[in-house]
């Protein structure tokens, strides 16, 4: 192994959150940065040639290569875990870039009770409501902490949408379940294609409050604090498991890699597959000294650094501390340590709608809709509902690819193949939409990641074994949100409509999202988290730790924002003290 | 090495001179029939004609439209199957391997490859039947995880990107109204509402204009 000259900082994956650190840190200080990325370059200009539905949607050539590595799963502790062979229930991204080149881009804020979320469930419905082996925890911080870091996130990507609360002044027309604003949207909202209008409607005429989906696929040409520009969108329609071809879509290629390649302090070693975070001694806290990585030609590499910031996907955030022996292993069993505590996903369901009429529906945005709140987190009571929580409603015309889409039916048509199925695939394939649901996912005891003893990466290393399931909570509010979502869809005016699949057993070969959450998570004690509120490690304090693993449960909308502007409140804190009196933040 | 297949076919019954339009009545407006021999890449000519055949009955050719034989389906199969999807470049194979539940997803050994071949050795004779017995001896088979994939490259090979040896002339586009990769939909998007928009469709290798490598034709 080959020890490299050291560096101020190495920061582990290239995706959001590390870029969007190495480009925090790289022009506020002049700090050399090496940011670690095991996939492949990326070119910033025309992706054009990607709008092919089967290599990306259908081969997923942007994702995860799993024949060298992926995770084993099983519903519970005495299952023996099996391998996902192939992809399915989330799509981990890689490359420069990693999820944040293929994501759809929807920007929605926390409810802020989300970050007390404890606190709040106690305070308003008392021991008894909670689901008995819950986990769930505050976050240590509040949303009145994060709020300014939104707004600067939401500049920084040219967010479009319309504020349903600015300053605690509800807004007709934007979400007024929202927690306040300081600022309204960058950008106006996304135009508003057929389907979406139908639901705005519908939701309406129900009494309910539709809004502009909050998108990072911005409308208009739009140029950042940063002098980055990106254009306004054209509604191509290929946008989720695609990069956007003119860059109207944030990712961080075209919004962060622009300012990171000016900047001489900052560089990105692709192909390099960190597979340990070094630390001096053996045993109890201290230090670690850097990290040891494989690049493309098989070559170990020692990189030393004075800090070192891991920003890899939720999944592989865990891993890598559980293989470099960092903390302690979660216990199910006796609910002591951390490491790998509180995963969680989200639910994910749709009912689908078939039509009448044509609804030309390969036009579009992935983020080019209407969302529906009323039910987001604790804005209706559940004091006589046999669930927590709740989560938010989508419509829009998001990339509908007819290899993935053909053949989609209504219940009426019985047949799978043959004359019959070909001509009901013909006659509804334009014909039909569908109503997402995205839920909060509680952290349970029993819900957690360890090391797999059996199966291994083409390294030899064990691979990440998840232990998860839904529990009742997530049952009872998937077939509460399938009764509103069939509600609407008869508003609509659809003629048939399958509701929501019932939720049994969590399904690893049914796409849910790419939103995990947990198992490095963050919080206020250090017997109930592994990073403090500053997302800076407890025993390691030159050690920080960024991404969707440090949420201690999910919150029913979508991640990003939440960590991107995590992000912002870690590297103020890294550049205004940690860095002047390296140490403890918390 | 392996011997070189063909698989001849006539071009009135592949896209090319076959005009679909797009109120969906189809019409030939070259009806000599020349004789193409396409090389196989996978297949053995005996096996592209059963694939063939089997395609035709999944998705067929009748009065709502063309079908699987003219987009050329079994082309696109035979591709994919050489290709590294064929042999499972991109999924975990490393054992042991084991049953699981239904919800853990496809855990055999057996790549794309090995399916088709062992799945296509049970319908030896296929393409000499007549079309009843044809259909009857697919629905004999249909739980089998080689017509889950059959049928599902069926789709992929009607309306995937011609790039891939299928939906020859976009004939899978133009039958369901799908109008490719269009750069932009700035001024459609909010207009059309209730009424079909029915842009003609364009290929990625036309919209680009450039040569577009296939995954298939990776290593």
């Amino acid at each position: 192994m080959k020890t490299l000259p050291p560096v101020d900082v190495v920061i582990v994956g290239g995706g959001w959150a590390g870029l969007l650190m190495a480009k925090e840190l790289g022009s506020r200080t002049s700090l050399s940065i090496v940011v670690l990325e095991r996939g492949g370059p990326r070119k910033t200009e025309n992706y054009s040639t990607d709008m092919d539905e089967l290599d990306y949607a259908i081969r997923m050539h942007m994702m995860q290569d799993l024949s060298r590595e992926t995770v084993t799963f099983r519903h519970t502790e005495q299952q023996r875990a099996l391998p996902l062979r192939q992809h399915g229930c989330f799509l981990p991204g890689t490359g420069v870039g990693g999820a944040g080149e293929h994501w759809s881009g929807h920007f929605p804020r926390y409810v802020p009770d989300s970050f007390e979320l404890l606190s709040c469930t106690l305070g308003k419905y008392g021991p008894a409501k909670l689901p008995e082996d819950h986990s769930i925890q505050d976050w240590g911080i509040s949303y009145d902490d994060l709020e300014p870091h939104y707004t600067r996130t939401e500049m920084l990507l040219g967010i479009s949408g319309k504020a349903g609360n600015l300053l605690g002044k509800q807004i007709e027309g934007g979400n007024i379940f929202e927690g306040w604003r300081s600022a309204e949207y960058p950008t106006p909202p996304t135009k508003i294609p057929y389907v979406a209008a139908l639901f705005r409607d519908a939701a309406k005429s129900l009494g309910y409050h539709p809004y502009p989906i909050p998108a990072a696929t911005t409308s208009v040409g739009f140029t950042n604090p940063d002098g980055v520009s990106r254009p306004g969108c054209t509604y191509c329609g290929f946008c989720s498991l695609f990069v956007c071809m003119i860059g109207a879509k944030a990712q961080p290629t075209n919004t962060l890699l622009p300012v990171i390649q000016k900047r001489k302090n900052v560089s990105i070693r692709t192909g390099a597959r960190v597979r340990r975070i070094n630390r001096a001694g053996i045993n109890g806290s201290g230090n670690v000294t850097g990290v040891t990585y494989m690049d493309s030609s098989g070559e170990e590499h020692f990189q030393p650094a004075a800090l070192t910031i891991l920003a890899s996907w939720t999944l592989n955030n865990t891993r890598l501390l559980l293989l470099s022996g960092l903390g302690e292993p979660y216990d199910p069993a006796t609910a002591k340590g951390n490491v790998g505590r509180n995963l969680t996903h989200q639910i994910l369901s749709s009912a689908t709608l078939f039509f009448e009429r044509p609804l030309n529906r390969f036009m579009g945005s992935a983020a080019a809709g209407l969302r529906v709140s009323d039910w987001d987190g604790d804005t209706f009571d559940h004091t006589h509902l046999p669930f927590l929580r709740g989560g938010s409603f989508t419509v829009m015309h998001i990339t509908e690819g007819p290899v993935a889409n053909f053949g989609v039916l209504p219940p009426s048509v019985k047949s799978r193949w043959g004359p019959d199925w070909k001509k009901a695939g013909l006659y509804y394939y334009d014909r039909t939409a569908r109503i997402g649901f995205s839920g909060e996912h509680l952290a349970y005891k029993g819900n957690y990641m360890d090391l797999d003893p059996t199966y291994k990466d083409r390294l030899g290393d064990p691979l990440l074994r998840m232990t998860l399931d839904w529990r009742d909570n997530e049952r009872h509010m998937s077939k509460f949100a399938s009764e509103k979502a069939m509600e609407m869809a008869r508003a609509m005016g659809a003629k048939e409509t399958i509701p929501f699949p019932t939720l049994r057993n969590y399904d690893t070969t049914r796409y849910q999202s790419t939103h995990l959450q947990g198992g490095t998570i963050m919080g206020s004690l250090p017997d109930r988290s592994v990073v403090n509120p500053f997302l800076q490690h407890w025993q390691f304090p030159n050690l920080f730790v960024l991404g969707g693993s440090t949420i201690p449960q999910n919150a029913a909308a979508n991640p990003t924002p939440t960590i991107l502007a995590l992000v912002l409140r870690t590297a103020d804190a890294l550049a205004d003290r940690y860095l002047k009196h390296p140490g403890p933040l918390a | 090495m392996r011997r070189r297949h063909f698989l001849t076919l006539s071009a009135a019954s592949l896209g090319g001179v076959l005009v679909y339009s797009l109120d969906r009545k189809g019409s030939l407006l070259s009806a000599q029939d020349k004789r193409l021999r396409v090389p196989l890449r996978f297949f053995t000519e005996e096996e592209a004609l059963i694939v063939g055949a089997a395609t035709s009955r999944i998705f067929p050719t009748d009065q709502s439209g063309p079908g699987a034989r003219e987009a050329g389906v079994v082309i696109y199969i035979d591709r994919q199957l050489a290709g590294p999807y064929g042999r499972d470049r991109y999924r975990y194979t490393q054992g042991p391997f084991e049953d699981g539940p239904p919800e853990l997803g496809y855990q055999g050994k057996a790549t794309p490859r090995e399916i088709f071949r062992e799945g296509i050795k049970n319908l030896k004779g296929f393409d000499r039947l007549a079309p009843e017995e044809q259909d009857a001896r697919l629905q004999q088979i249909e739980s089998s995880r080689f017509f889950s994939l059959l049928r599902q490259h069926t789709i992929e090979g009607m309306f995937s990107d011609p790039i891939h040896g299928g939906n020859v002339d976009m004939i899978g586009w133009q039958l369901i109204g799908f109008p490719g990769p269009r750069m932009s939909n700035y001024d459609d998007i909010d207009k059309h509402f209730g009424e079909a928009f029915r842009p003609t469709p364009i290929s990625l290798e036309q919209v680009t204009r450039a040569i577009v490598r296939p995954g298939e034709d990776e290593q």
